[in-house]
């Protein structure tokens, strides 16, 4: 029967449903700002990737604790989407556990449901823990980790917890006054059974109370859906297509700027024709600059890497440069550019970007020049990589920082000649010698000098 | 005994070419090779393995010029593409088909990076180029006894492990010693960089608090324990932070580097 509560209910979710999708246009506005780049190919490679790495949590068991722990709460996740699918029937439609028809398959389904809400709890408990008590290095320290990002971690995990015991009230008062009633109760409930008379055996009383917990169940996730777009959270989506999108050369091939190849062809041989460069609407010729100096120099991939991120410093806790007390944090460099093209571009519903600024003890020395290079991430961060690819390796969502960092250093290099000094003089003897060291061409071959081998009669 | 020596003569592709004939194989040296005094006696050993094996090879000699890598990784495109055009030019000519170097930078940028410019060539490792010798029984390893009881510990190089995920062939090469083969903490796709990749190997390290180098060596020393170890790499860069590692920890009496192919030609009594 619809009455009025469905209709408000009808009401709630469609503003909460547009208020996502509106957000959701806003960050694709964002991915879109970075240059064009083609990784269509090889569809059936990067369906199995997307099956093993994203759906199969595949890179999350190189850490066994948290990878156990984070698996119970994605599972409850997707599991737990069935149940909401049928608050959202119910909610409109006034009917009341609308699934129940399938039998066994429902009780099974709800029991299923109860005790991954109940692990999704000793998880989310247990990341709290590790975050606020036992402060796990990776998740409690480095320069990036200032107030917004850490209050954000704590408020997704203490939000999870909330949500789920809004199902369990929902659970126990709906069992209790359905028995209470005489009627059967539809599907399992084998958490919520040991609970059944928390709540007293006033049917009115246990009415209201599985109406609040609903409501707040459902007011809950149409909320914390539209604070997905301003968190690192927002990596249960993203995480999909980011692996899918993501490098299937071997890790060592670095992109070739085939802009640069035409320029020294032309100067190798003056008969070469380069192509017609690039040219805009207006017919005017697209100047390109070599390497990144802001978001829009990056590629749209790496821009979704940024919003793919959960901050889980993986990354850092795993570069050499970082573990010796380098400036440098791969994880600081994807935050970094998230921040920068939110400032650049659109942000979403919340965004205070003097969360993200300098807070307390500050090592990296930016300017106020309003780029990513220098206004965020300084050369000193970029020259300490020693292009390792331990950052790339242990990403479990498949983002390429080691590209990010590469691209930045390229600018530096090759639009402002900005290398340290004794990189230049590398580049030098690479001209003149041939070689990284200042060693004349003509003695290349003399370690043949004096070889001998053991005859063999 | 002198008497049971040879000497070398190693020939270049120019001269092949000269005399028509074209090597199975083409043994790209690399500058830490050619120029380096520690990593020369690598590539010398190599060298012995194929003269003492019999392959059928040839190196450019003068010719050969850096393949960009350590431009690339610094960001000058410019420079290593100027670079790579140029030995394309000088492969192609000689039209070479299959490549092996010890160096996992070189066997980087010429597997990977030179095909976008114009040099497709079958590029191998010199720790998979010794496997398979080994495993075609070119390379008996007889005096591998001479390293029973020896911990050794292969250190990966970033550009061969997690740039072209070779983890086994090396190990595989060193399993045919007869040493007790020791993992680092930190090994394979989780290996730890020796500190010298993205052409850190020529500069000064950013402000820190410690050398890559000396983490990665003391994690070396705490596997290899008291007495004679071996850390065996198979990049000329990793070889060089290394043995400043170890001589940094003064611990060179007891502890040598040394690269896979210098074991291998040791075993087959190839350096006496």
């Amino acid at each position: 029967m619809i009455g009025i509560e469905n209709i408000i209910f009808l009401i709630v979710a469609a503003i909460g449903i547009g208020l996502f999708v509106w957000q959701i246009s806003k960050i694709r506005k964002n991915v879109l700002l970075g240059r064009d780049v083609d990784l269509a190919d090889n569809p059936s490679e990067r369906i199995n990737k997307t099956l093993l790495v994203a759906f199969g949590q595949q890179k999350m068991f190189k850490r066994m604790l948290p990878a156990v722990l984070h698996l119970f709460v994605y599972v409850g996740f997707i599991v737990i989407n069935i149940e909401v699918l049928e608050i959202l029937i119910d909610g409109i439609f006034g009917t009341h556990r609308v699934l129940g028809f399938v039998g066994p398959l429902y009780s099974g389904l709800m029991a299923l449901n109860e005790i991954l809400a109940a692990l999704v709890i000793i998880a989310c408990v247990m990341f709290l823990w590790r975050r606020n008590v036992t402060k796990v290095p990776r998740l409690a320290t480095g320069v990036e980790m200032r107030a917004w990002p850490k209050m954000d971690a704590n408020f997704i995990l203490i939000t999870e917890i909330v949500l789920m015991l809004a199902l369990f009230v929902f659970n126990i008062a709906d069992m209790k006054r359905v028995q209470l009633a005489g009627e059967e109760v539809v599907g399992a409930y084998p958490i919520s059974s040991m609970f059944v008379n928390v709540f007293g055996d006033n049917p009115e009383q246990l009415y209201i109370i599985a109406k609040v917990g609903w409501w707040f169940h459902i007011l809950g996730i149409l909320a914390f859906m539209n604070y997905l777009p301003s968190s690192k959270h927002f990596h249960i989506i993203m995480a999909f297509p980011n692996v899918y999108y993501s490098k299937l050369l071997p890790k060592g091939k670095f992109t070739t700027n085939p802009a640069i190849t035409h320029e020294i062809k032309a100067m190798l041989d003056p008969s070469y024709q380069p192509p017609a460069p690039e040219v805009d609407a207006e017919g005017n010729p697209v100047l390109q600059r070599f390497g990144a100096k802001d978001v829009e120099d990056l590629t749209w991939k790496q821009l979704m890497d940024s919003y793919t991120c959960t901050e889980c410093g993986r990354c850092t806790s795993v570069c050499p440069a970082n573990i010796t007390g380098k400036l440098l944090s791969p994880r600081k460099i994807v935050m970094d550019t998230r921040d920068r093209m939110e400032e650049k571009g659109e942000h979403p519903a919340i965004f205070r970007p003097n969360h993200y600024k300098a807070l307390g003890e500050e090592r990296v020395e930016t300017t106020d020049e309003k780029t990513l290079l220098r206004g965020y991430i300084t050369p000193e961060e970029l020259w300490a990589c020693t292009s390792c690819n331990a950052c790339v390796e242990s990403c479990p969502v498949n983002i390429d920082q080691l590209s990010t960092i590469m691209d930045l250093r390229r600018y530096l290099v090759l639009e402002e000649s900005a290398a340290p000094a004794s990189i230049n003089a590398m580049f030098t003897n690479i001209e003149n010698n041939g070689a990284p060291w200042a060693f004349p061409a003509s003695d290349r071959f003399n370690w043949a000098d004096e070889l001998y081998v053991p005859s063999k009669n | 005994m002198e008497e049971n020596k040879r000497l070398v003569k190693v020939p270049t592709m120019a001269q092949m070419a000269a005399n028509g004939e074209e090597p199975e194989v083409l043994f790209w040296v690399g500058c830490a090779g050619a120029f380096d005094d520690r990593y020369k006696r690598v590539t010398r050993a190599f060298v012995q393995i194929l003269e003492h094996v019999g392959v059928k090879y040839a190196v450019l000699g003068t010719e050969e010029s850096c393949t960009g890598d350590p431009a690339k990784r610094a960001g000058n495109e410019f420079l290593f593409q100027m670079q790579a055009l140029t030995n394309i030019e000088v492969l192609n000519a000689y039209n070479v088909k299959k490549i092996v170097t010890a160096c996992p930078h070189c066997f980087n940028t010429i597997k990977n990076e030179y095909p976008d410019l114009g040099g497709n060539y079958e590029v191998i490792h010199h720790s998979t180029f010794l496997q398979q010798l080994i495993n075609e029984g070119r390379v008996k390893v007889q005096g591998g006894e001479a390293f029973k009881g020896k911990r050794i510990t292969f250190h990966d190089s970033c550009y061969l492990g997690r740039a072209n995920d070779i983890y086994e062939a090396p190990r595989e090469v060193l399993a045919a010693l007869d040493a007790d083969l020791v993992e680092m903490k930190r090994s394979r796709a989780n290996g730890l960089c020796c500190g010298a990749g993205g052409a850190q190997m020529f500069k000064e390290p950013e402000p820190g608090t410690k050398d890559i180098n000396i983490e990665r060596t003391e994690e070396a020393l705490a596997i290899l324990g008291a007495g004679n170890g071996v850390i065996a790499t198979a990049c000329p860069f990793c070889m060089v932070m290394m043995n400043d590692g170890v001589k940094n920890k003064e611990q060179e009496e007891s502890v040598k580097v040394f690269d896979i192919a210098e074991l291998i030609a040791q075993a087959e009594g190839l350096t006496k």
